[in-house]
């Protein structure tokens, strides 16, 4: 009875947390670097690498997949205690899967051409171990605002590390950025390569850009 | 004819793995075991076969514009092909289920040694992947089937092989930051060359 009445009293004195409080921005800074979805925690590869060839589609991609991650995370945890354990994974994919229909229809209204080029990797985003991991690993269990955030810094830190590779592939693949042709307009003349422009690229380019942000880290990776 | 070759295309040519990227994160995660990475395989095979033929159903009678008009006259301007995604993962993870009850039933020694894999196979971006390229590439039932069985051998093939050379890589000195992950995204890459060699190949 004393401890109940005790640990009222507290919640009552704590004063509300500011909007961005220490042990909030750390779920936005956290997956940037030290605690990345991809180079750390290696999910959500499946279907960022095959967009990457050009600047364009990858930016397309990295804001539906922050939109989608954003949104589910926050009617995931508006309904977290309303959802039964064992039908969670049907529901969570619901979500994802209506969500993710919601992008790509309005892609197929506004912008018709990416969605020719992006074909088939809208629909993988529904399969993409992000936006589930973070459903199971955050959602389930915290407030609204906090998901939110979550969903923010892991979204960021998938955008930025696609963004990179998308930036090199395209600039030694095609010789541009965003379309641009960076190297005749400062007079070079580089041959495009060949191999980056095809799968084996992506994979190359993504093992480097790992290798370099781990070292950097100290991450060592025990297997 | 068509469906051989089209199993040829989907087993080494256009390869789940190398050529898409679909289904990396279960291809990284279980390939540091050739026995996981062979249960992991044949379920894929397994799955792949099943559903993209029944999704091919799905799209043909239920989705597609006018697709209903089996239904009557008044449909033949319906068109549900914004239910795609929700629709073909609904059946993905009801067949994963279904698949799971009967191995359950059928083979227990199977479902020992397939283990927790199958239930994660609904989220394998190679099964939804699978399925929507059936729908872009407008194949028939026959090639739908064996486009399903080509792709899960592409797959079988990939991570086995990905797993005997990480079985090795055990024993090599690798550098500290390249260690896992990244160590295995170049071996990737170089598989991804090798398998570049079979472009062209047709019967």
């Amino acid at each position: 009875m004393s401890t109940e009445t005790l640990e009222q009293e507290v919640v009552v004195k704590e004063p509300a947390e500011p909007l961005l409080s220490k042990r909030r921005k750390k779920f936005i800074t956290d997956p940037l670097n030290e605690d990345n979805p991809i180079t750390i925690q290696v999910l959500g590869i499946c279907s960022a690498l095959a967009v990457t060839v050009k600047m364009e589609p990858t930016l397309v991609m990295s804001i539906s997949v922050v939109f989608v991650i954003v949104f589910s995370n926050l009617i995931i945890s508006l309904i977290r205690n309303l959802v039964p354990n064992r039908v969670r994974i049907i529901v969570q994919l619901a979500i994802i899967a209506t969500l993710v229909t919601l992008v790509s229809e309005v892609l197929k209204a506004y912008y018709y051409d990416m969605y020719k080029v992006l074909g088939a990797f809208v629909g993988l985003i529904i399969t993409n171990c992000i936006v589930m991991g973070r459903l199971e690993a955050f959602a389930m269990g915290n407030k609204p605002y906090d998901s939110i955030l979550d969903g923010l810094g892991s979204g960021f830190g998938y955008a930025w590390i696609i963004l990179a590779v998308a930036f090199f592939r395209e600039l030694f693949g095609s010789g541009s950025v965003f379309d641009f042709k960076v190297f005749e307009a400062i007079g070079l003349n580089v041959t495009n390569n060949g191999l980056m422009v095809d799968s084996i690229g992506a994979f190359m380019v993504l093992g480097i850009i790992i290798w370099v942000q781990r070292t950097k880290n100290g991450y060592v990776e025990h297997s | 004819m068509e469906a051989i070759n089209i199993i040829i295309r989907g087993a080494f040519i256009d390869n789940m793995v190398f050529a898409y990227f679909l289904g990396m994160c279960s291809f990284l995660a279980v390939s540091k075991k050739v026995s996981t990475a062979l249960g992991l395989g044949a379920a894929v095979i397994f799955v792949l076969t099943i559903t993209v033929p029944m999704n091919w159903l799905l799209q043909e009678y239920v989705l597609r514009e006018g697709a209903l008009t089996w239904l009557g006259a008044d449909f033949a301007t319906v068109d549900l092909t914004f239910l795609q995604f929700i629709m073909f993962i609904a059946i993905i993870a009801a067949m994963v289920q279904l698949v799971e009850m009967v191995v359950e039933k059928v083979s227990p020694s199977l479902y020992g040694a397939l283990g927790i894999f199958l239930p994660l196979i609904a989220v394998n971006c190679s099964i939804l992947g699978g399925s929507l390229f059936m729908v872009q590439r407008d194949y028939t039932i026959i090639e739908a089937t064996s486009f399903g069985f080509g792709s899960g051998v592409g797959f079988f093939l990939a991570i086995v092989a990905l797993a005997a050379i990480r079985e090795k890589l055990k024993y090599s000195n690798v550098p500290d930051g390249l260690k896992g992950l990244g160590i295995t995204m170049f071996i990737t890459g170089l598989m991804g060359i090798a398998f570049k060699a079979f472009i062209g190949m047709t019967l």
